[in-house]
């Protein structure tokens, strides 16, 4: 294989790990807020809600700049990292993460919020008189039931983590093999005048987004058929 | 149906005519694709030019490569700043351009910047010692600054050995975003970009020798499609004048020594 392919297949591979481990991270924190935000009275639940749909309407670039600077070692946040590490935020996959799962965490939580809110209380309450306790009843019956916004929130948070520039560009300092992503790889090869290779890239990821999609409403279709 | 079909088209003209461009009495205006580097000059430029009454200049921003692509691709500019050579080259090459109006605007100036006082002596010796995690670059690939910046690191034979170290900005914009956020302790920059030595945020730097680079000619062309556009020409003879030249001199840019329109006849 020649260095340039391996280049690329690099870059994907890379933006594969970033946004599995990026799925990852928001399934397990994005779960509980959204059945906390589905379930409660407070009256830090709209203020909340309105936090999680930021990134919908920030542009990326916005974030990532926010991110370099908070993130950055004059930030608190970023000093403690770097005594902690003795490496910084920026220009690490550690980094990538931090700044993936604040871009896409309204793809995850809302999904999920809406799955948990459609449910009802009938059937938890049922439950409870037959002494399931509460883990038992997120466990066995609301998460059960919510399967298909669990599906649409893991295919949207990862295929949305898969499509994401601005902020990478902002702070991933385009390190091949560490933050160098296929997005970036492909603007770098239109910067670059190598129109084909990006072509290539490009349409590859094309392809991926389209069949991912099509995955998440064939599952979806199906669940809905058996009634789930 | 007719009528609400007329109706439509006449709320449609009454729309493109509230838009200014469309307006007859707008006075005449030039729209200028504007590599990274050069945002600061230019503006300064555009606002002098402007006031001397030679109508408006509407500033596009980008890095070279996106800004080439664009043009290539049907982007409505008439004036093309690049950050170098290559890219108006190769419009020229493609038969976009104006023949003959391509000509050097300033020289670009490399700087090794940091923001922590003290970082950098003189020479440049912190690269060879290596105290620091990151140097940021432009990217080599595609932004001029960081071919210049490439250069030097091979000129010092420090080019491998660094390799692992360097982070790397689309354009000279965002690298030197890196290095002033404090993320790379220091960065090659263009000197354009830094704030004025003996200045609280001067930091230290290392105003490279340009005999360690090529030079960075940065260069401008008329478009074909503004060939008839006498504020586009009007704006590029400004740019070629004495007046231009002293701005982008003070913004810290070098000057080719003469350009042709300069140059006095006896």
């Amino acid at each position: 294989m020649s260095p340039a392919v391996t280049a690329d297949l690099t870059a994907v591979v890379i933006t594969l790990r970033l946004a599995a481990t990026t799925t990852l991270i928001l399934l397990v924190l994005g779960t509980p807020l959204a059945w906390w935000l589905a379930r409660t009275h407070s009256a830090l639940r709209t203020p909340i809600e309105a936090l999680v749909a930021m990134p919908l309407v920030m542009p990326p670039t916005v974030l990532g700049f926010y991110l370099l600077v908070g993130l950055g070692p004059h930030s608190p946040l970023g000093a403690a990292w770097g005594r902690l590490t003795d490496s910084t935020l920026p220009f690490s996959f550690a980094g990538l993460v931090v700044g993936s799962v604040i871009y896409s965490l309204p793809f995850v939580v809302q999904p999920l919020q809406a799955a948990f809110e459609s449910q009802g209380r009938v059937l938890l309450e049922a439950a409870a008189t037959l002494r399931a306790g509460p883990l038992d009843r997120f466990f066995t019956v609301a998460l059960p039931l919510a399967r298909r916004g669990l599906v649409t929130a893991a295919t949207l948070g990862f295929a949305h983590t898969v499509g994401e520039f601005g902020v990478v560009l902002m702070i991933g300092g385009g390190i091949p093999g560490r933050t160098e992503v296929a997005s970036i790889a492909i603007y770098n090869h239109v910067q670059d005048l190598q129109y084909a290779r990006a072509n290539v890239l490009a349409a590859g990821l094309l392809a991926f987004s389209f069949l991912i999609l099509l995955m998440v409403y064939t599952i979806n279709r199906r669940l809905r058929r058996r009634g789930l | 149906m007719r009528a609400l079909r007329r109706r439509r088209g006449a709320l449609l003209l009454f729309l493109l005519g509230a838009l200014p461009g469309f307006a007859a009495a707008a006075p005449a205006s030039v729209d200028v694709a504007v590599a990274a580097n050069f945002i600061g000059t230019a503006r300064t430029l555009a606002a002098r030019f402007e006031a001397a009454g030679g109508g408006r200049v509407r500033l596009s921003f980008g890095s070279t490569g996106s800004l080439y692509a664009q043009i290539r691709y049907g982007a409505p500019f008439a004036v093309f700043l690049a950050a170098d050579a290559r890219r108006p080259r190769l419009l020229e090459r493609a038969g976009l351009t104006v023949p003959g109006s391509r000509f050097t605007y300033a020289l670009g100036r490399l700087v090794l910047w940091s923001t922590l006082a003290g970082l950098i002596e003189r020479g440049g010796k912190v690269l060879a010692q290596g105290r620091f995690r990151h140097l940021a670059i432009a990217d080599p690939r595609t932004a001029p600054y960081g071919a210049a910046a490439r250069a030097v690191l091979e000129h010092l034979g420090l080019w491998r050995r660094l390799a692992p170290r360097l982070v790397t900005g689309e354009n000279i914009a965002q690298t030197y975003q890196f290095v002033a956020s404090g993320n790379a302790q220091l960065g090659f920059v263009a000197l354009s970009e830094v704030p004025p030595a003996h200045t609280p945020r001067a930091g230290s730097r290392w105003l490279v020798p340009a005999a360690l680079y090529p030079p960075i000619r940065q260069q401008a062309v008329l478009l074909a499609r503004a060939a008839h556009k006498r504020t586009a020409r009007a704006f590029l003879a400004y740019l070629r004048g004495p007046a231009a030249r002293r701005v982008i001199r003070a913004h810290g840019y070098g000057l080719p020594a003469a350009v042709r329109t300069d140059a006095r006849r006896p």
